[in-house]
Formats: structure tokens, sequence, C-alpha cells
């Protein structure tokens, strides 16, 4: 018996080691963290979008589950929880960590110092460190420029209503607006893009209760950059439309909805895995996929859009991809679908960006902090 | 003027859910149990509530249900506060963490795939409309007849505690185990039943205070974390309102109205010349002011002369045998 014991333990060390020495098969042993904010059970939503990118990451690159160490729920104002949830998977043997709320950079900015070996990739913010810390984020204005588009076509009332979570201060937000409010003035000039505050990203109530408040001034579409559906679910109920966000939300709302600007992160997960497996993390640094990249599109329009929406939105959709027009540019895309240059004009009637010039991404990611001129603040 | 008439249905439709909590909190606190989980309570109502409207489609059941959860949220605080002594303030701030995960949990299961929906016939039977003759008012018929179902049995219920409170016999014995329970004792009246009772119901309107925030806050759909601190608002609308539900109903509405300014505020400023300094008050100051308002009423509450209106014996429990 003892004998046997023995051999199977000399048995067991050998193959130990052979896992140990053996990296032909480098993918094997390699693991992948996710830090969630929500639960991406949820099935809608920030988290669930994030997911979906993971497991199409997980497909592309034939990963196997227990390769994917998922922590969710990690409230990213908790630096604390967030801290111990990174070196949760670090213990696990994560090699790449991805990070997907703004409230996890400095604390994975910390943690990228003490474990050199482990890559660190945050989603949203701007901090990276050139070696083994990065930034990832996309151009998701080009979608809203287009959901502009389908909410410029639909309004009858020429009100269009805007449930922002965060104020003029947040650039992301606020260029998120006046991309939206471009594509809105690009087919209907006379339309007006009413905005409310609710200084939160996730709140049922407030973001319902600043749809309602859209409504309640005449406003016949409602589009958002906030986290629930609750903005769509008012419109619905109103009986008129609106634009989603972050997922497709005409599920939610199949009456209302038109479409919404979507994520699809498997795009970035899936490159940045490959990249840290190969070995080639070094000459990939941050990273601001657009639509070109596929990192970035509209929700299938739903058959609520108003007829033509989707010609419409097809012809932007080509001069975006081939790099003529980029919404953050003195310029506007005429009704023969050509790009002619323009100020660009802010809600106080100040040129915020000359004709023929392109603002900087550095400057659309944090600099933006003006209305476009068809934007009333409610 | 649309925008008064606006601002007042959205305060008080904002203001409701509070109202439930408040009048569940104020029959609680008279018979001397302070309970500080009507957070807890209210996530309970939220998820029974709701989850009976989604499987049944039937308002009743799922009210019932509401105040069933409700009920055996405070059944818990009662066992362990009125028959075990517990500390009063210890069990009610477990309850709320208790309730919270509860919701939570049970939420996520309900969840699991895709939110949800209530149907069409629920969310028509949930939904505005104006009362026949008296939704036809100009004014009044929109502010006040026009409102969702549950809008109008907050009121009846809170009318009916102000009432049973101030003219009924048991009213009476209520007030009397709150304020001192051992001469309410030697009356004859049975304390510890009548902690019991009305701690139950009292839970049980904050049940269906939370069921009001899934049902129609909510727009048909769950969400997890729905209350949302409503509940602590609900505790602190208690002293507001003197301990008195009648009184409950304007600070309610009040509190209502300070949630749905924050998002208005910029209408009043574009539709009335005078009011335009308001859009430049920075919006934090909007969402800051019901707790402004909360702290100064504390504070001028315990200024006034006499005494107060808070049970003498809410918040410790009544040892029969050192009577």
């Amino acid at each position: 018996m003892k004998k046997l014991i023995a051999m199977l333990l000399a048995a067991m060390m050998i193959f130990s080691f052979a896992a140990c020495g053996d990296d032909a098969d480098a993918g094997a042993d390699f693991k992948v963290g996710v830090i969630h904010i929500g639960n991406p059970a949820d099935g809608s939503g920030y988290s669930f979008a994030h997911d979906q990118g993971i497991v199409a990451m997980q497909k592309n690159l034939n990963l196997k589950d227990e390769q994917i160490i998922r922590k969710n729920m990690i409230d990213d104002t908790n630096a604390a929880a967030t801290k111990t949830a990174i070196e949760e998977c670090i213990e696990e043997g994560c090699n790449i960590i991805f990070g997907t709320s703004w409230g996890y950079m400095e604390t994975m900015a910390q943690l990228a110092e003490q474990y050199p070996d482990v890559i660190f990739s945050h989603g949203t913010g701007y901090m990276s460190n050139d070696k083994n810390f990065n930034n990832y984020f996309g151009r998701i204005y080009q979608a809203r420029y287009l959901a502009g588009i389908a909410a410029g076509l639909k309004t009858q009332t020429d009100k269009i209503g805007y449930v922002a979570a965060m104020d003029i201060s947040n650039s992301e937000v606020t260029g998120g607006l006046d991309a939206f409010a471009m594509g809105v003035q690009a087919v209907n000039p006379d339309a007006k893009v009413y905005v409310k505050v609710t200084n939160t990203w996730f709140s049922v109530d407030l973001e319902g209760q600043a749809a309602t408040a859209l409504l309640d001034l005449g406003c016949d579409v409602i589009a958002q950059h906030c986290d629930t559906t609750a903005p769509q679910l008012a419109a619905e109920q109103a009986g008129v439309w609106g634009c989603g966000y972050n997922s497709d939300m005409t599920p939610d709302a199949p009456k209302a909805h038109l479409t919404a600007p979507i994520w699809n992160w498997g795009v970035y997960y899936t490159a940045a895995t490959q990249a840290a497996m190969d070995g080639k993390w070094a000459e990939f640094g941050n990273y601001f996929g657009g639509m070109k990249e596929g990192f970035v599109d509209i929700s299938p329009l739903s058959e609520n859009c108003a007829e033509g929406t989707s010609a419409k939105i097809e012809e932007a959709r080509q001069l975006i991809i081939g790099g003529q027009y980029d919404v953050f540019q003195g310029a506007y895309i005429n009704d023969a679908g050509e790009v002619i240059n323009k100020d660009i004009l802010d809600n106080q009637g100040n040129v915020v960006i000359k004709a023929g010039e392109k603002l900087e991404d550095a400057t659309i990611t944090g600099g933006i902090n003006w209305y476009f001129e068809n934007v009333i603040l409610q | 003027m649309n925008t008064i008439v606006n601002f007042l249905f959205a305060a008080i439709k904002a203001g409701t859910p509070l109202l439930f909590g408040t009048t569940g909190e104020i029959l609680t606190q008279k018979s001397g149990n302070m309970n500080l989980g009507v957070e807890g309570l209210m996530y309970m109502g939220a998820f029974g509530g709701f989850l009976i409207a989604y499987k049944t489609d039937n308002l009743l059941l799922s009210l019932l249900a509401a105040a069933l959860f409700g009920a055996l949220g405070s059944l818990i605080y009662s066992f362990l506060v009125v028959t075990l002594k517990a500390n009063q303030n210890v069990t009610g701030l477990s309850l709320t963490i208790f309730g919270t995960g509860f919701a939570t949990f049970f939420g996520e299961m309900l969840i699991e795939g895709g939110s949800p929906k209530l149907s069409a016939n629920m969310t028509t039977i949930l939904s505005e409309k104006p009362l026949p003759v008296l939704g036809n008012i100009p004014f009044f018929g929109k502010v006040l007849f026009s409102h969702n179902i549950i809008v109008y049995l907050a009121l009846v219920i809170a009318v009916i505690v102000w009432a049973y409170m101030r003219f009924t016999r048991p009213g009476m014995k209520l007030k009397a185990v709150g304020e001192n329970p051992a001469a309410a004792d030697a009356m004859g009246i049975n304390v510890d039943l009548t902690k019991y009772v009305h701690t139950l119901i009292g839970g049980a309107i904050c049940g269906v205070g939370g069921a009001y925030i899934s049902l129609i806050n909510g727009n048909g759909i769950w969400n997890n974390g729905c209350i949302n601190g409503q509940g602590w608002i609900s505790v602190a609308l208690v002293i507001f309102a003197s301990w008195s539900s009648a009184k409950a109903i304007l600070g309610s509405l009040i509190f209502g109205a300070f949630t749905v300014f924050q998002v208005r505020a910029n209408d009043f400023a574009s539709e009335f010349a005078f009011l335009s300094f308001l859009s430049k008050i920075p919006n934090a100051i909007y969402v800051m002011l019901p707790f402004v308002i909360t702290a100064l009423v504390l504070i001028i509450s315990s200024m006034k002369e006499g005494r107060s209106e808070q049970p003498a014996s809410c918040g410790t429990n009544y040892y029969r045998e050192e009577r």
C-alpha cells in the first residue's frame, strides 16, 4: 500500500514538474481576470455588454472556462474592495486583468507598479504607464451621431429630450451629447435637444423623473447617456420614442425604441488578450477604437424608425468609416451626402471648432466642455 | 402654468412611497418600537409585490403579497425586540441589511437572463388616468385626480391611521402602550400583543410602499437597489410629521417636491423670468436640499418648548418584571 502511494506521489510530482516546465502550449495556462461593477447575469446594461465581449474573446481565442476569472459586483467607489478583487485574480494566476469601470483606475495604477509581471487594462479612464498598464475606450460619439440622425428624422414636435448622467464638465457625456445633437441637426435643422442632468450613472428613479420632465416639455424622442432603461420605459408609457444606450433596448421598450449606441467590447478584449498571449504587449499601447474597427456601432434599427432613416444613417456611416467625416471637425454632411467645411458653434454662439479643423483625441476624451448650438440645458 | 401643474403632479407621485413608509413607521413607533428597518421592509415588499404582480397579473394579490412580505420582516423584528428584548436600534439596522440582501438575492434570480417585464394588462391597471368628473376640473383635475390607483390608497391609509389613533379605543390603548407600557399593563392592556399587532401592520404598510416603488417607479421592470434610501427618508419624515400621519401627507409631498425639483428647477427658470436665478444654482444644492431641510426640522423641533410628540417609551423595551 505504502509503495503504491509513494509511486502515485512520484507520478504526480513528475506531472507537476512537467506542467511548470512545458511552455510549448503557452495558451493553456494563460488566465484572464475581469472586474465587473454590476452583475453580467442581468441580461442588459453595462456589465452585461462587457461580459458579452469577454465571452466573444473566449470563443475567438479558444480559451477554457477556467481560464476566465470574473469578479462581479465590485463597487468602484470602494478602493479596498477593488484591491482585494484584483489581488484575488493575481493569486489565481491571471496574466491580464481588465477593469471595466472608471473608479478602478487609481487602484489599478497602484497595483500595476506593485505587480510588474501582470498586465492591467483599464476601461473608460485616462491613466496608463507605457509598460503593464494601459487604457481602453472608444469613439462612441460616432455611434451617437448616427442615433441623432434616427432621432432627428423621427421627432414631430422638433423637441428631443436627452437624459445626461453628468453635467457639462464631463467630457465623455458632453461630447456624446454634442455628437448626438450634430446628428439631429444634420437631418433636422429645426429640432432642439433639451438636456436634463441627473448627476448619477445609475438611478432608476432620477432617470425616470428626468425623462418624465422632458416629456412634460413636449419632447417626443428621449435619448440617454445613463445606465438604466427607465428613460426608454417612460417614453414608451407616454406613447413616444427613444434612443437607449449600452445595449439594444428594443426588447425592453419595443414600441418606443429606435436604436441605441452600443459597444462591441469583444473587439478590444480579443485584440488585447491575443497581444498579451503572444508576448506583444509592449507595442500594444492604449486603445481608442471606433466604428472602423467595429468597436462601436448602433443596434439594429427598430421598426419604429421613420422612413428613410436607414439610408441616411448608412450614408453617414460610410463617411465615418472611410475617414472623410469624424463628427468633431469643422464640417457637416449636407443633404447630398457631401462633407462641407463650416465653423462649429456652441449654444452661446462661440466658434468651438474652426472650419476644416479637427479636434485632437485628447480633447475629445477630456476637453469637450461646450454644448452644440441646438442644445438647450433644462 | 403647465410647469406648475406637472411639477406638483410629479411631486405627489414621488412622495407617495414616502407616505407609505412614514405612515407604517408612525404606527410602529406609537407602539414603542423604534424600527429603523423601514428600508429593509420596503425592499421585501418591493420584491414580493413585483414577483406576484409578474406571476399572477393581479394587482390586489400583488399588494397583499407586498403587505405580507413587509409584515414578515417586522415579525422578525417584533420577535427579536418584543419577545427576546433585543436592542431596537441594532435589530432595525440589521433588518435593513437583511431586507436589502433578501430583495437583491432573489431579484438576481428573477432577472437571470433578462429583466422580467410586467404584462401590458398590469401596466394599464397601474397607469395614470383622470378620475371621471373630478379629473376634468382645471388645475386640480391633473394635480390631484389623475394619478395611478396606489396613490389614492396611500392617502386613504394615512387618513385611516390618523383617525384610528385619534378617535378609537384601540388607538388610545396603542398610544398608552407607547407612552408608558407599565401603566398600560396595569390597566389590563396586553402590551406585547399591542406591540406585535401594530408593528406588523406598520411593516405591512411599509411593504406596500416598497411595492409602489417597484411597480410604478420601475416602469414595469424589476431593478435591484430600487428603494435607494427612501426608507431612511421615511424614518426622518416621522419626526418631520411629529408622529401624525395626517401631517405626513404634507411632509411626503414636500419631500417628493424636493426630489423632482432637482430635474425641474430649470423649467421654472425658463418659464418665469423672476425665477431665472434657479438655473445658476449648482445641481448639487438641489440634491442636498431634502437632507438640509430634515436637519433644520430636527433642530427646530428639538428647540420647541414643551413635550415632544415622540412616544415616551419609543426605543426602549418593556420588562414586565422590572415594573
